[in-house]
């Protein structure tokens, strides 16, 4: 019955994760031989003297989708930035500990930030395309800024994004039209294919449906699906809706520390720790 | 029950009969402050207007081909044009935009995307607002000094020098406030994509910014072009075309703004009839200019319909 398939469910059993504590103390090196794409092991953050995360472990497996849920102020935003390393860029921000990508830590010494978010792609909150670039500009600017010059290269790499955002169909014909021009919706997916074009293997995502109407939500819900193919998600949800909809792992975020990390269908059906309850049943958040 | 409605129905009375009051007060204060507002937009314009009028009207008639183009002929008897002047403003203000521009953009560009807010910026954008104040003539001395004194001469470096100086402070200020406006997002979003930060600033956020700047550096040249005491200490004025030799960077240039001084001061009927062409030639530069940059700008805005508009 074991579904060993990528991106399945299946692939992790509940019961391996019933005690996932057994899991964190996996070795990094473990975690990477067992087929996770991110290990997160003990994270924590800072912003001034207040901590906004409190030992973080967790293990992201590929090909998968992972949500974090919890309510404002959890520290799931600042957990999903620690993962590219942006959140050091805001002013104040201190983070401590490691994070694994495949079997490198990419907050070792000698490690350029700057390298490491071109393997990880991030979609913010708010579509937030280049306002003076075309739509072919906007998914292009990460190669061209790059240093990438090949033009047959850009063009196809620009296509196959679009196509893999669900979005080319929509714009082929005004490619060279402002990116700020088109529906809020296709802006954010536009916003997808500009980090696809960069050939992410891990793809971020902090809230990226909630600034949309619930059509355009769906939408990206859909593309979710299919980027899972050949890509990793964690993505960042205010609802409970669509990480159920969406996720195959969900994590439980609570004042700066991780209550619950399972399957999906475990932590909605069947949580282990009363907080996770009583946040799914809706009694608090 | 009673009593709560009949007071209700009393209080009501007295608000509405307030209110009827202070519509005939708002209707009677709107119509004042519009007028108030109107009459301020005339005050304002009377000024404009009349310079802009009396200088057509005096100015018109002087200009022609052989006054656009000639050096000046006698003094006493008139003749030739103003020739030297336009090309020694243009090449004085091109030459200062060249030194003012990269150092006012790079300025503000340091000052809003790599300063923060350290104690170095701090005392930087203290000592940029005192330098737009900075009365032109005294940067003039400075130009002399520094310039005029070394080389032996009055030359053209001179005044580039004192008008790029003047020129500065206002680009920063514009070049850091509209850096500023660009939303946190955009610079995140190019980071995001593993792009090295001098070139997310360059070509994202200044990118976002272009069109505030470029205003900001037309309002800077707009600005050097008046400029008519820091050319006295630096330039000095001529009545010779600049020559493009070596020698021709240690002669004295002539300026438009300087043309009409020097033109004013001479009692000749002919004399003042250039002068007011001068004067012409000057708004008409100006004006071409700030009209030009603008419509790129506009052109700009126009089409990126809905984007950040800055």
């Amino acid at each position: 019955m074991i579904n060993y398939q990528k991106g399945s469910i299946a692939a992790v059993t509940s019961e391996e994760y019933a005690n996932s504590s057994v899991d964190y103390k996996l070795s990094s090196a473990q975690a990477y031989a067992r087929g996770y794409k991110v290990s997160i092991r003990n994270l924590n953050s800072w912003f001034g003297v207040k901590q906004a995360l409190k030992n973080i472990n967790f293990d992201v497996k590929e090909n998968t989708i992972t949500s974090m849920i919890g309510p404002s102020g959890c520290g799931k935003t600042t957990l999903i930035r620690c993962l590219n390393r942006m959140n050091e860029m805001t002013p104040g921000a201190a983070v401590k500990g490691s994070v694994y990508l495949d079997d490198v830590d990419i907050y070792a010494n000698g490690i350029d930030p700057v390298t490491i978010k071109r393997r990880i792609g991030m979609v913010f909150q708010k579509p937030n395309p280049f306002p003076t670039m075309s739509i072919y500009d906007n998914v292009a600017a990460g190669l061209k800024l790059n240093g990438i010059r090949d033009k047959k290269l850009i063009n196809e790499i620009v296509e196959e994004s679009l196509r893999g955002a669900a979005l080319w169909d929509e714009v082929k014909g005004e490619l060279g039209k402002p990116g700020s021009s088109i529906s809020g919706g296709q802006q954010q997916r536009l916003c997808i294919a500009r980090a696809l074009a960069m050939q992410p293997e891990v793809l971020l995502m902090d809230e990226p449906t909630s600034a949309l109407d619930p059509i355009a939500s769906a939408k990206i819900e859909e593309l979710l699906n299919d980027l899972k193919k050949d890509l990793t998600i964690i993505i960042v949800t205010h609802n409970m809706q669509q990480a159920a909809r969406v996720s195959d792992y969900t994590a439980f975020m609570y004042l700066g520390e991780m209550v619950e990390y399972g399957p999906t269908k475990q932590i909605f059906e069947n949580p282990q720790k009363e907080l996770t309850e009583r946040y799914i049943s809706g009694k608090f958040g | 029950m009673g009593d709560i409605s009949s007071i209700q129905e009393k209080r009501r009375s007295v608000i509405q009969d307030a209110i009827v009051r202070q519509n005939k007060k708002r209707r009677l204060m709107d119509r004042v402050f519009t007028g108030v507002t109107i009459a301020c937009i005339a005050l304002a314009m009377i000024p404009l207007g009349s310079i802009l009028i009396e200088v057509v009207k005096n100015g018109a008639s002087a200009i022609s081909v052989e006054f656009l183009t000639r050096p000046q002929g006698s003094i006493v008897s008139g003749g030739g044009g103003i020739g030297p002047a336009i090309q020694g403003t243009l090449l004085v203000v091109g030459y200062a935009s060249l030194i003012g521009v990269p150092v006012g953009v790079l300025a503000g560009i340091y000052l809003s995307e790599y300063a923060g807010n350290n104690r170095f910026a701090y005392i930087v954008r203290f000592f940029n607002n005192v330098m737009t104040g900075m009365p032109s003539i005294v940067i003039g001395i400075v130009g002399y000094i520094l310039i005029v004194l070394a080389v032996g001469s009055f030359n053209i470096t001179a005044g580039a020098l004192a008008l790029s100086i003047i020129m500065i402070p206002i680009v920063v200020g514009v070049t850091e406030e509209t850096l500023k406006l660009v939303p946190h997002s955009i610079r995140e979003a190019g980071h995001s994509l593993g792009i090295p930060k001098w070139r997310v600033t360059l070509f994202i956020t200044l990118r976002s910014a272009k069109n505030g700047v470029l205003t900001g550096i037309v309002l800077a040249l707009s600005r050097i072009s008046g400029e008519t005491a820091p050319l006295i200490m630096t330039i000095l004025g001529t009545s010779l075309f600049f020559q493009f030799t070596f020698e021709g960077f240690t002669d004295p240039v002539d300026a438009l703004p300087l043309r009409i001084f020097r033109l004013a001061a001479l009692p000749y009927e002919h004399a003042e009839s250039f002068g007011w062409g001068a004067a012409l030639v000057l708004i008409l530069i100006v004006l071409s200019l700030s009209m030009a940059l603008r419509f790129l700008v506009l052109d700009r805005r126009y089409k990126a319909s809905g984007g950040a508009r800055l």
